[in-house]
C-alpha cells in the first residue's frame, strides 16, 4: 500500500500528520510546528505546482513538493 | 556609580524582534561584528532605569537553538558561552503572539539553558484579529517567568518590560537556578553522557550539556581536540542526534500544548487576517501573480532612474558650481587645483550616488517589511531552480542590483550550500549602483534622446538592456555552475509566509540611512583617496619630463604663430593662446606618471578602443567601479584648462573630448558600448571580492569569478568594438 503524503492533498484538503519519511528533514519541519498529530490544510500550489503552502498551527508555511512528500499523513 | 548589564533580544523570524530593538535603543545604535564571524552584530544602549545602563544585542531570528543556517550559529555560539562579551545578563525573547505555539519552542529551549529571561508578548493586535485571546498572567505562572504584552510597533509596554528585566536581573544575582523545572531533561534519555559532558567542561546545566552534544562543530570556543573528544563520546554512547532532536521537540511542543489549553482562547478558528487572503489571492495567482511581480520591478527601475534623475543633476550640478566658484575664489596654484580636481571631484563622484542607493533601498526594504519578498520566493522557486539558483537567490539577485556586498551576505540564508555558491559567483553580474553612473553618462553621450509614444525613452531602454543583460548572463553562467560547481548538500525551502504588514518606516529610514551611510564612508574613503594620489599621478611626472613637453609645445606654436603673422586680429591670438594652453595641458598630462601608466598598457586596451586616459580610468576603477567616473572627470579637467571650462559637467568634458587619431569625437558609439558592456561584466570593485572571500572562506572563488567576469568583460567588449567600429 502507498503511503499518502502532504504532497498528495487537493488544495484546500486538511490531512493530519502521521510521521516522516526522512529524518533529517522531519526537523525543521517539526520545529516549525509540523506536529504528528496535528492538522495540516493544502492552503495553496505555487503557480507551476512547486512549492506548495500549507497551514499549520494556524499560520502559513511554504515548503517545496519534495518536502511536503516527505510528511507522511494518516489514511 | 552605574550599574551595566547586557540584555540579549532573541525571537522567530517576523516576531518584531527589530521593532522592539529600534524602540528601546532609538538611535543610539551601531552594527558591528560577532568576533570571529562575519555575522553583523546589532547593538545599541538603552537607560533601564536612572541608576542602569544596558547594551542590547539584537540576535538573528532564529526558530530554535539549532541552527539552520550560518547566520543562526552565531546566537548558541554566544549563548553557550559564558565567557563570551555578548553573553546576556538577561534574555528577552520576543514572540508573536498570533502564533504563540512555535514561538514558544524557541523560549523552552532558551530558559532550560538558565539563563534568566522575560517573555515579551508582541503582535497582540495580529492576535486579537484572528480572535486570539491570551491570559498572560496565567501564562506567566505555567511558564514561571514574568510576561510583559508589548506593541512593538508604537512601543506600548516598554517601561513594563525595563522593569521586567530589571527584576530578572536583579532575581538573578547569587541565585543558582539549577533546581527549577526543565521542559526537557535530557538525562532522562542519556544520563551518562550528560554526566560526562558537564564534568569534562565544569558545567551544571543538563541543556547547556547536551548543546555541547549536539552542536560542539558549531561552537568557535571550542578547540579541535575538544570537538574530537566531543564525536568519539558521542560514539562511544551511540547518540543518534536527528533521532534525539526530534524527540525533544515533540516533548516540548506536548508540554507547551499543556499550557496553551489553558492560558490561550481562540474563540473561532480564524487562519489569517482576511486581507493576507486577498492579497495573496492576487499576488501569488499563477498568472497575476507573475504579473504583479514584473509590475513591481519595472516600478522599481523607474523609480531608481527616472526618480532619483533630478536630484543626482542637482548634485552634480552644484558640486561643478562649488568647483568654479572655489577656482574663482581662491588664488590659482597647486593647492587650489588639488582641492578642486582632485578632491572636490572625488567627493562628487560619491555624493551623485545618493539619491540612487537611497531609492532602492527604500523599495527592497519596503518588499521585505511588507511580507511581500518571502512571495517573491515562493514564485520563483520553480523557474530559479531550472538554473541551479534557489527560490531564495530571488532576494540576493534583486539586492544586487543596488551593491553586491549586502546582496552575497543575503544569500546565507539559502540553506543548500551549492546553490548558495552559485548565487554568490553569479551575483555580481547584476549591475550594481556602482555601474549606473557610467551607463548613465557613456548613454548620455551617444544614444540620442528619441522618445516613443511619448513617454519611453531610448536611453531609458538602452540603460534597462543593460541591465537585462546583466540578468540574463548571471542566470546562464548559473546554468553553467549547476554542472560544474559539486558541492554535495541536502538543503530545504521550509520558509514562514508571514502576513502582510504596513512597512514600519522608521526601520527602512534606518535601512537607507545605514546603507547611505555605508557608501559615503567605506566607499568615499577609496574613491577620494584615489582621486588625490590620481591628480598627483597626473600633475607630476618623472623629473622635469613634463616641463620638457611645455617647452616643446610651446616652441612649436610660436613658431606657427610666427608664420602666421599676417596681420591678425586680437581675437585670433586670444584663440591661439586658449589652444596653446589646452595643447600644453594635454601634453603634459601624457607626460605625467598617471599617463605613463596609461600608455603602458594602452597596448592591452587598444583593441577594445580604448586610449591611454580611458586606461588610467580603467585601471584606477579596477578598486571600485565608482571611480571610473571621478577619474575621467579628474583626468579631463586637468587636460582641459579652457578658461571657461573649469566648471563644466563631466558630460560636456566627455562630449569635447577629440581623437588625437582621427580628429573627431573620442565617444563614439562604438567605444561608449565597448566600454558599457566591459562594465556590465568586468569583476572591479574590492568590496566584493573581500566578501566572496570572507563567505567562502577562501580565495577560490573570488579569484575564479574575478577571472571569469573579467575575462568575459574583456572578451565582449572587443567583440563589440570590433563589430560596431
Amino acid at each position: 500500500m502507498i503511503e499518502r503524503t502532504v504532497a498528495d492533498l487537493k488544495k484546500g484538503e486538511t490531512a493530519v500528520i502521521k510521521g516522516f519519511r526522512n529524518a533529517s528533514l522531519s526537523l525543521r519541519l517539526l520545529e516549525m510546528g509540523c506536529l504528528p498529530g496535528s492538522e495540516i490544510t493544502l492552503d495553496f500550489l505555487a503557480p507551476l505546482g512547486c512549492p506548495v503552502g500549507v497551514r499549520v498551527l494556524g499560520y502559513k508555511l511554504s515548503m517545496r513538493k519534495s518536502e511536503a512528500d516527505s510528511i507522511l499523513i494518516e489514511q | 556609580m552605574k550599574s551595566y548589564c547586557k540584555i540579549a533580544l532573541v525571537g522567530n523570524p517576523n516576531s518584531g524582534k527589530s521593532s522592539l530593538f529600534n524602540q528601546l535603543t532609538g538611535l543610539r545604535q551601531k552594527t558591528g561584528n560577532f568576533p570571529g564571524v562575519t555575522v553583523d552584530k546589532r547593538s545599541g544602549s538603552c537607560e533601564l532605569d536612572a541608576d542602569t545602563e544596558s547594551e542590547i544585542i539584537d540576535f538573528p531570528g532564529i526558530y530554535s537553538v539549532y541552527p539552520k543556517s550560518l547566520d543562526e550559529q552565531v546566537v548558541m555560539d554566544v549563548l553557550a558561552n559564558a565567557a563570551h562579551e555578548s553573553y546576556p545578563d538577561v534574555v528577552v525573547v520576543v514572540v508573536d503572539s498570533a502564533n504563540l505555539q512555535r514561538n514558544l519552542l524557541l523560549f523552552t529551549e532558551i530558559i532550560d539553558l538558565n539563563i534568566p529571561v522575560v517573555l515579551a508578548l508582541n503582535m497582540l493586535d495580529v492576535a486579537a484579529g484572528m480572535n486570539i485571546e491570551i491570559n498572560a498572567v496565567k501564562l506567566a505562572m505555567h511558564l514561571n517567568v514574568p510576561v510583559v504584552k508589548i506593541n512593538a510597533r508604537v512601543g506600548g509596554g516598554i517601561d513594563l518590560l525595563k522593569a521586567a528585566i530589571l527584576a530578572q536581573k536583579q532575581n538573578a544575582v547569587g541565585a543558582t537556578q539549577s533546581s527549577q523545572s526543565a521542559f526537557f531533561d535530557p538525562t532522562l534519555l542519556v544520563p551518562e553522557f550528560i554526566a560526562d559532558i558537564k564534568t569534562k567542561f565544569g558545567l551544571s546545566n543538563n541543556y547547556l550539556a547536551l548543546q555541547y552534544i549536539h552542536q560542539h562543530n558549531n561552537f568557535t570556543f571550542l578547540n579541535p581536540t575538544q570537538r574530537l573528544q566531543i564525536d568519539e563520546m558521542a560514539v562511544q554512547y551511540q547518540f543518534d542526534s536527528v533521532d534525539f532532536q526530534a524527540k525533544e521537540i515533540i516533548g516540548r511542543y506536548v508540554k507547551i500544548r499543556q499550557f496553551i489549553t489553558d492560558s490561550v482562547k481562540q474563540k473561532t478558528v480564524v487562519h489569517q487576517p482576511l486581507w493576507t487572503k486577498r492579497l495573496d489571492s492576487v499576488l501569488l495567482h499563477p498568472f497575476w501573480g507573475y504579473v504583479g511581480f514584473m509590475i513591481i520591478l519595472l516600478l522599481m527601475f523607474q523609480a531608481v532612474f527616472a526618480w532619483a534623475q533630478a536630484p543626482m543633476d542637482l548634485i552634480d550640478g552644484g558640486i561643478a558650481w562649488l568647483s568654479g566658484w572655489l577656482k574663482d575664489t581662491l588664488p590659482p596654484g597647486n593647492l587650489t587645483e588639488l582641492l578642486t580636481d582632485g578632491i572636490l571631484a572625488g567627493i562628487g563622484g560619491v555624493l551623485v550616488f545618493i539619491p540612487q542607493i537611497a531609492f532602492l533601498f527604500l523599495l527592497i526594504s519596503i518588499l521585505e517589511e511588507s511580507g511581500y519578498m518571502s512571495r517573491v520566493m515562493v514564485l520563483m522557486d520553480k523557474i530559479m531552480r531550472r538554473f541551479g539558483l534557489n527560490g531564495k537567490s530571488v532576494v540576493p539577485l534583486i539586492s544586487g542590483v543596488a551593491c553586491a556586498v549586502p546582496a552575497i551576505m543575503a544569500a546565507r540564508s539559502i540553506s543548500n550550500r551549492k546553490d548558495r555558491l552559485i548565487t554568490i559567483l553569479v551575483t555580481p553580474l547584476m549591475s550594481c549602483s556602482a555601474r549606473l553612473p557610467i551607463f548613465t553618462i557613456l548613454i548620455a553621450l551617444v544614444v540620442p534622446t528619441t522618445t516613443y509614444f511619448g513617454i519611453i525613452s531610448l536611453q531609458a531602454l538602452t540603460l534597462l538592456g543593460l541591465y537585462l543583460l546583466g540578468t540574463v548572463s548571471a542566470i546562464l553562467t548559473a546554468w553553467a555552475l549547476k554542472g560544474i560547481v559539486s558541492v554535495k548538500d541536502e538543503g530545504f525551502f521550509v520558509m514562514e509566509i508571514p502576513t502582510y504588514k504596513l512597512p514600519r518606516w522608521n526601520h527602512v529610514g534606518l535601512t537607507i540611512y545605514d546603507a547611505v551611510k555605508a557608501f559615503v564612508l567605506e566607499a568615499g574613503k577609496i574613491i577620494v583617496a584615489i582621486s588625490i594620489v590620481l591628480w598627483v599621478a597626473a600633475s607630476y611626472g618623472p623629473g622635469d619630463a613634463m616641463q620638457r613637453a611645455e617647452d616643446q609645445v610651446r616652441a612649436q606654436n610660436s613658431v606657427l604663430n610666427g608664420s602666421m603673422l599676417d596681420g591678425s586680429t586680437v581675437r585670433r591670438s586670444t584663440l591661439d593662446s586658449a589652444a596653446v594652453a589646452n595643447a600644453v595641458n594635454a601634453q603634459r598630462l601624457e607626460a605625467s606618471y598617471a599617463g605613463h601608466f596609461g600608455k603602458f598598457i594602452e597596448p592591452a586596451i587598444k583593441p577594445l578602443g580604448y586610449d591611454w586616459k580611458i586606461g588610467v580610468a580603467l585601471l584606477a576603477s579596477f578598486a571600485a567601479r565608482e571611480v571610473f567616473v571621478g577619474t575621467m572627470s579628474t583626468i579631463y579637467s586637468i587636460g582641459s584648462d579652457d578658461p571657461t571650462g573649469n566648471n563644466k559637467t563631466i558630460k560636456e568634458r566627455l562630449l569635447a573630448e577629440v581623437n588625437p587619431d582621427t580628429g573627431k569625437a573620442m565617444y563614439t558609439p562604438a567605444l561608449s558600448f565597448s566600454l558599457l558592456i566591459f562594465y556590465v561584466f568586468a569583476m572591479m570593485c574590492m568590496s566584493t571580492i573581500a566578501t566572496v572571500y570572507r563567505e567562502t572562506k577562501g580565495w577560490k572563488w573570488p579569484a575564479i569569478q574575478f577571472f571569469y567576469m573579467t575575462g568575459l568583460g574583456y572578451l565582449l567588449a572587443y567583440l563589440t568594438y570590433q563589430v560596431l567600429k
